[in-house]
């Protein structure tokens, strides 16, 4: 994850507190998607920026994934979003970002 | 209890992926309010 990326979300969880923010993805494959949720919930596994070792426990989640797409209209996903999630593999992003999420 | 509502949101969007402000319009009306937004590209 960019480090200016990193140094502002920690700066959002210490502004408005752990519980109250929520980061979204939208990484293009399972391996990415993996690193940026495991940066923001147990801390950036490369050790190269803010988040080294910041073990934020934030919530993340993929946009691709059932519990953001529920909250979208239907009309608003299909033209914003539509092809992507038929190209991308959805499963495996959620499944990654999920088994990071398991372990907040 | 809507998971967004309330929250603030970053939105860490990827060329190859999914946009920033594309997932940022998809969220306009889930009651969260985006705080944040990116779009990175890995080359």
């Amino acid at each position: 994850m960019d480090l200016q990326s990193q140094d502002t979300i920690k700066r959002l969880a210490e502004q408005y507190g752990r519980e109250n923010v929520v980061v979204i993805l939208g990484s293009p494959d399972p391996e990415s998607a993996e690193i940026a949720a495991e940066t923001v919930v147990i801390g950036d596994p490369t050790y190269a920026g803010p988040l080294a070792e910041a073990q934020l426990g934030l919530a993340v989640y993929h946009v691709l994934e059932n519990p953001i797409k529920e909250q979208i209209p239907e009309e608003m996903w299909e033209d914003q979003i539509g092809v992507m999630a038929d190209v991308l593999d959805a499963d495996g992003i959620a499944s990654a970002v999920g088994a990071i999420r398991d372990q907040a | 209890m809507s998971l967004l509502k309330g929250k603030r949101v970053a939105v860490l969007g990827e060329r190859d992926g999914i946009a920033g402000p594309v997932i940022g319009k998809c969220l306009e009306e889930t009651g969260a309010e985006v705080v944040f937004t990116a779009t990175e590209c890995f080359v």
